[in-house]
């Protein structure tokens, strides 16, 4: 369904109909004072030629360094196909369509994504994206809140071991909620996050806790004794997942006795560049039992009157068009277009292909932990099963080899200590968080070792 | 015209309240309101044991048209709740004062029902 504007012709007419001069007036009921006249600090617009011209000279800058920043943005290899059929007309549109019925297309491709997404991550549901990782966190600590009915205090447990833009992101969507947010420490020898700071908070009325898997330091929780004991207190469980991962771990919806609640992450890794940040898609999917409280939209499979299958809305009466301020989220868009490439890209790589791409991070992985931890000066810190990221402790400022080895082109981590904010992991000075992906091969590795040996000495 | 029976009290949002002989009270929506709402898919019930003041949103029905909260007639603690209505929430539609009756309170104070509408009340109320 291609996006056409209207013609001057067709607003007049339609103005005219509705007995107002311009579309200015719909807007007469917002008091004056409130709007503005212009927008300070955005300039004008440029033409075509102009903006290519800048968008270049920027995208120069950035250059092609070889990447081992992990962090929550993955350089991963996307089959050309991917965005070869993503851009064709029939799908190159970022939005559900508003009259969703009438484009069987992306609702099949949505209801095929939503699918996928129950597979990887064995729970029963999946809605039709959100924005990134991040805010699918901040949804899904405020679709434990209404969820968990039985438990009044609106506290979620957040292990420091997650990615800290994930907590920061939560905490500004959820503070004006009364919700609170509690750090969980990590245990400092394995960086997993530590039962005994669990128990604390057993005699407590606690609504959700987070977890992350792998966590923000590359290691493997231990998704199931964790599971169980929130499952004991009646605390809703909360899975961030990277979704890679999942076509080699245990899924969300298998951990400990009785599965996650709700399982989130970022869909970054299946099939979108990482291009300076953006744009990503967040997931969601959970339990059958909390679908009434999930956020978004969800394409549903059916039959017409005469039989033939079709694709639809479902669940509307959670959304915000029907329940207005009492909708489970007033997000009431998502990323349609990285989803169309994560779905494309998904189909093209099938389960093995998958799997096997998430063999090779572990892989590479390892390979360079191994090749890296032989420098002097190098140590890992967390000697722990890990997927595909590691926390290694520098005997020199980090900041300082970083940028040494960012002069030779080699962005060789993520500066724990300083990159986000001094005062998350004063722990952790002069460590940096690398991560090899399927596309950091064994050369690649060897030249990371020999520029960090190099300005180590 | 819909069913209006004269032994039950009501309020303005459509609920309906029956003091029973053990002194709980039951409630559920009326035969009008279930007719406005068309076919009922889902009824998020009440938490038993919750204590919930008169006026407070207490549960949620859906039908194919929107999702409507339940608003609570008189101050009370929730006793029971019809559990039927979770397969079988369509039996709203088919029976607003008997089968599909949604919860029963302990009400904090039986004199409340009196300030409800009486049937007539109601009547003329849903006939504006």
């Amino acid at each position: 369904m291609p996006f056409v504007p209207h013609t001057e012709t067709e607003i007049k007419e339609m103005l005219s109909v509705i007995g107002i001069d311009s579309i200015d007036n719909l807007f007469d009921e917002i008091p004056a004072h409130l709007k503005i006249d212009g927008l300070e600090n955005v300039p004008a617009g440029l033409n075509e030629m102009s903006i290519n011209r800048l968008m270049q000279n920027r995208a120069a800058e950035d250059g092609q360094p070889l990447c081992f920043i992990g962090a929550g943005a993955y350089d991963h290899h996307i089959p050309a196909a991917v965005w070869q059929i993503t851009t064709r007309g029939e799908y190159y549109t970022a939005y559900t369509p508003y009259q969703a019925e009438a484009s069987q297309g992306t609702l099949q491709l949505t209801y095929e994504f939503q699918s996928m997404m129950t597979a990887l991550t064995a729970m029963d549901v999946s809605n039709a994206s959100l924005y990134d990782g991040a805010s699918a966190v901040a949804e899904a600590a405020l679709m434990a809140v209404r969820a968990n009915r039985k438990s009044k205090s609106r506290k979620v447990l957040v292990p420091r071991s997650l990615n800290p833009v994930y907590k920061e992101v939560t905490h500004t969507i959820v503070k004006h909620q009364n919700i609170e947010l509690i750090d969980v420490e990590f245990d400092s020898a394995t960086s997993k996050t530590s039962m005994a700071a669990l128990e604390k908070f057993s005699d407590e009325d606690i609504t959700a806790v987070v977890i992350s898997q792998p966590n923000f330091f590359g290691t493997l929780e231990d998704v199931d004794a964790i599971t169980n004991w929130a499952h004991e207190h009646n605390i809703v469980v909360i899975a961030v997942v990277n979704p890679l991962s999942l076509a080699l771990l245990k899924p969300p919806g298998q951990w400990g006795d009785s599965g996650a609640d709700i399982a989130v992450g970022d869909g970054q890794p299946l099939g979108a560049p990482m291009s300076s940040g953006g744009p990503y898609y967040g997931f969601m999917c959970c339990k059958k039992s909390f679908v009434r409280q999930m956020p978004g939209r969800i394409v549903g499979r059916t039959v017409d009157q005469e039989g033939r299958e079709g694709f639809v809305l479902t669940l509307q009466a959670r959304e915000q068009h029907i329940r207005r301020s009492k909708a489970t989220s007033n997000i009431c868009t998502n990323q349609g277009l990285v989803v169309t490439a994560s779905t494309i890209h998904m189909s093209l790589l099938g389960p093995q292909g998958l799997k096997q791409t998430a063999i090779s991070c572990h892989q590479n992985t390892q390979l360079m932990v191994e090749k890296l931890s032989a420098i002097d000066g190098v140590e890992v810190v967390f000697d722990q099963p890990r997927f595909h990221e590691v926390v290694l402790r520098l005997n020199k400022s980090s900041k300082e080899v970083l940028n040494k080895l960012a002069d030779q082109n080699i962005l060789a981590g993520y500066d724990l200590a300083n990159a986000y904010s001094l005062k998350d992991y004063p722990e952790f000075e002069n460590c940096i968080l690398v991560c090899a992906t399927e596309l950091r091969i064994a050369q690649d590795i060897e030249t990371l070792a020999t520029a960090l040996a190099d300005a180590l000495k | 015209m819909s069913e209006i029976p004269t032994d039950l009290r009501y309020t303005s949002s459509h609920e309906w309240v029956r003091l029973e002989e053990d002194g709980t009270v039951t409630i559920g929506i009326s035969d009008h309101a279930q007719e406005a709402l068309g076919d009922i898919v889902f009824v998020e019930l009440p938490e038993i044991d919750s204590e919930i003041s008169q006026g407070e949103a207490c549960c949620v029905v859906e039908s194919v048209k929107a999702a409507s909260d339940i608003y609570m007639p008189i101050s009370g603690e929730v006793v029971d709740t019809n559990q039927a209505l979770v397969d079988e929430p369509e039996m709203i539609n088919a029976s607003a004062y008997d089968d599909g009756w949604i919860f029963k309170i302990k009400p904090a104070d039986e004199d409340d029902i009196e300030q409800l509408m009486d049937a007539s009340s109601y009547e003329a109320e849903c006939e504006d």
